[in-house]
């Protein structure tokens, strides 16, 4: 399997409201926390190590200065 | 000689007794000198001394471990320990458990049972204070008149020649002079022999701190393992409370890199953390007293080479472990396991010195796993970095309520036996022949129920003594071949292992056979009628076929020994 990069989202949206809407009234230090207890269930979603390592690399890219 | 009465192995000493090669002239020479009767070098020369070997073994010491140290024992060990012939000891006087539970602040988020695997005769692990170990080894060195101990022999000079290697050793009557033809240097972490010869090991040292405590208290409170996060009696560190026999009980204290060593060493800085542990549990009012105690700051680290010429290292000298795991002691044993029968090989001549650098091969790549499983563990524990501590805490935070997080959790991988999947003694299987990979090439075989030909109800790995062994599944003639095949080799016990009574075709009057009781050997090995594994003498598979012929076990064989014409068929 790869990792999918086309959109896929059924509702892009209402998922990207929600996702806003999770982390009000949260200070920095909770959202980072919820954003990391976020990841966890989603990697555990896909479960597969070799999407998750793309996930990974396609992430970091974005914190690289050049990167892709 | 066992001594009367109950002996406290703390303040035990061994008596030193002058040998005959002080002074001697010429030096004296010999097969093999091990260097340190630690768990490992006693391991050792036991496994030599059982392979036929005479053997030296030196130490500078005169007493066991000082303190505990290594608590937690492994079935493979035990395994190893039962061969050796003191594994029952340590399994009667040991605390088995097999829950644990683990805290996170001041809440239980979930607890784990790891109840032990049916139809295997060993636990997952014991508790059992190390000096109890190096006790029973050494009485079971007694028994062996093969093994020369001398305990108050230090090693203080080392000169490396082609054939061999002469050693300066250091006694209460002045140095004298040992000449060996190999020498093991099972000298602890901060083996000198390592330093004598110019080596070094490489790795990473975590900076933290942890305060080992063993304190001795009489306490209603199961033999269970706990672990806490973040407990609010010991904030932003991590503790650790286990059980020992003699109601002695481990208890571990992250201490942070910033702590005082001889300050939190002192019994006035000690006894107020355990006083806070127990007010925060049920056992409120348990008196204590403090048995040993030290402030350790752990590394990974280990030497890239194991064999230096006919100097060899193994156990801690050769690779230093964090105890998250308990990988140290463990892996120790099993790297003596593992160069016991090659040296014993090569030096009866049956096999070629450079059978020796298998067990580099084979054991290196197995530190770097157990280096990578106690890394990870430590790093679980002891987060280095903002993000790395807001993950654990993510994950300890979710297990309180999804069981997928659970597993993430790491306190501590229990040490398994490494499968020396890239050893070049492993002849691989044929492609045209599948088998479950489970007990590929390189496993250790693993443990199973049979009924012996007389009746008797044993287990398996009972059944292998210290030779080759060809496991040979429902097919005596293909057996009774094999057998006469490669007596001009190496000996070679032939098992027989015959399908549950309930099949049609059974015969338990053979000798040498013994009763699948169960059907979990067939199914552990995926045997069919024909199937044939063969065995090493520390009982990791090398070779296994369907139905081989006499050519191609010969050929495996060989191969397992290091001599050539072992190319598989
Ligand atoms: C707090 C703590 C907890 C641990 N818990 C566990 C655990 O639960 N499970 C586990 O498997 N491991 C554990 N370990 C690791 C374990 O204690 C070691 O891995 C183990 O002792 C290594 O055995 P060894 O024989 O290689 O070395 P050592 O036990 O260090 O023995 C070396 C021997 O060599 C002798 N020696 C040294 N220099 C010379 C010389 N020049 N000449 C002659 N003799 C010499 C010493 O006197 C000593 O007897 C723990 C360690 C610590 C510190």
């Amino acid at each position: 399997m790869r990792l999918i990069t086309e959109p896929n989202l059924t509702a892009v949206d209402d998922f990207y409201e929600a996702l806003i809407d999770a982390h009000r009234d949260l200070s920095i230090g909770e959202s980072q926390a919820l954003n990391a207890r976020l990841v966890l269930l989603l990697a555990n979603h896909i479960g597969a190590l070799d999407v998750l390592k793309e996930a990974l690399t396609a992430a970091r890219a974005g914190a690289v200065p050049g990167g892709p | 000689m066992r001594p009367h009465g109950p002996v406290d192995f703390q303040t035990r000493t061994y008596d030193y007794i002058r040998s005959p090669d002080q002074g001697a002239e010429p030096t004296a020479r010999h097969p093999v000198v091990v260097v340190g009767a630690g768990p490992v070098g006693l391991t050792l020369a036991i496994d030599l001394a059982q392979h036929q070997v005479p053997v030296v073994l030196l130490d500078k010491d005169d007493t066991l471990s000082t303190g505990s140290r290594a608590i937690c024992f492994a079935k493979r060990t035990l395994e190893i320990f039962d061969r050796l012939g003191c594994g029952e000891r340590m399994v009667a006087k040991g605390v088995s458990w097999s829950v644990g539970k683990v805290f996170f602040r001041d809440e239980q988020i979930f607890s784990f049972n790891l109840l032990p695997k049916a139809g295997q005769q060993r636990p997952a692990f014991i508790n059992l204070q190390q000096y109890y170990v190096e006790a029973y080894l050494v009485e079971r060195v007694a028994e062996l008149p093969l093994i020369d101990l001398r305990w108050k022999n230090e090693v203080i000079g080392v000169v490396r020649h082609a054939d061999h290697a002469v050693l300066t050793v250091q006694t209460p009557d002045g140095p004298y002079q040992l000449r060996a033809d190999y020498v093991a240097a099972c000298d602890g972490s901060r083996s000198a022999i390592r330093e004598l010869i110019g080596q070094q090991t490489s790795g990473r040292v975590f900076q933290d701190r942890f305060l080992i405590a063993d304190v001795k208290m009489k306490l209603d409170h199961p033999a269970e393992r706990w672990f806490w996060f973040d407990p609010s009696f010991h904030p932003h560190q991590s503790v650790l409370l286990h059980k020992q026999p003699d109601d002695v009980w481990r208890i571990d204290f992250q201490l942070g890199w910033d702590a005082n060593p001889d300050e939190e060493k002192k019994p006035e800085n000690i006894i107020p953390r355990v006083q806070a542990l127990l007010a925060n549990s049920t056992m409120k009012d348990a008196q204590f007293e403090l048995e040993w105690a030290s402030v350790y700051t752990f590394a990974c680290s280990r030497m890239e080479r194991f064999r230096h010429g006919r100097v060899i290292f193994a156990g801690d000298s050769a690779h230093a472990l964090s105890p998250f795991g308990a990988r140290g002691a463990n892996s120790g044993v099993q790297d003596a396991e593992n160069l016991a029968w090659k040296l014993a090989l090569v030096v009866s001549n049956q096999a070629p010195d450079a059978l020796l650098d298998t067990y580099g091969e084979e054991r290196e790549p197995a530190a770097g796993e157990n280096i990578r499983n106690s890394t990870r563990s430590t790093d679980f524990i002891t987060p280095k970095s903002e993000v790395s501590r807001t993950f654990r805490d993510a994950v300890l935070e979710l297990s309180r309520h999804h069981a997928f997080a659970r597993p993430l959790v790491n306190t501590g991988r229990l040490s398994v036996p490494a499968i020396l999947d890239d050893s070049p003694l492993n002849t691989p299987d044929a492609p045209d022949a599948p088998f479950d990979p489970c007990m590929r090439p390189g496993a250790v075989a693993v443990d199973a129920p049979v009924t012996l030909a007389d009746g008797k109800d044993d287990w398996l790995l009972r059944q292998f003594g210290d030779q080759f062994t060809a496991l040979v599944y429902g097919d005596d003639d293909l057996a009774e071949r094999l057998q006469v095949a490669v007596e001009d080799l190496v000996p070679l016990r032939v098992l027989s292992v015959r399908a549950p009574p309930r099949g049609a075709t059974v015969r338990t009057d053979l000798p040498g056979s013994v009763c699948d009781r169960e059907g979990l050997v067939a199914e552990r090995y995926d045997f069919l009628p024909g199937s044939v594994y063969l065995l090493r003498p520390d009982q990791h598979v090398c070779a296994r076929w369907r139905r081989p012929s006499v050519e191609a076990l010969r050929r495996a064989l060989k191969r397992a020994i290091g001599l050539p014409g072992g190319d598989p068929l």
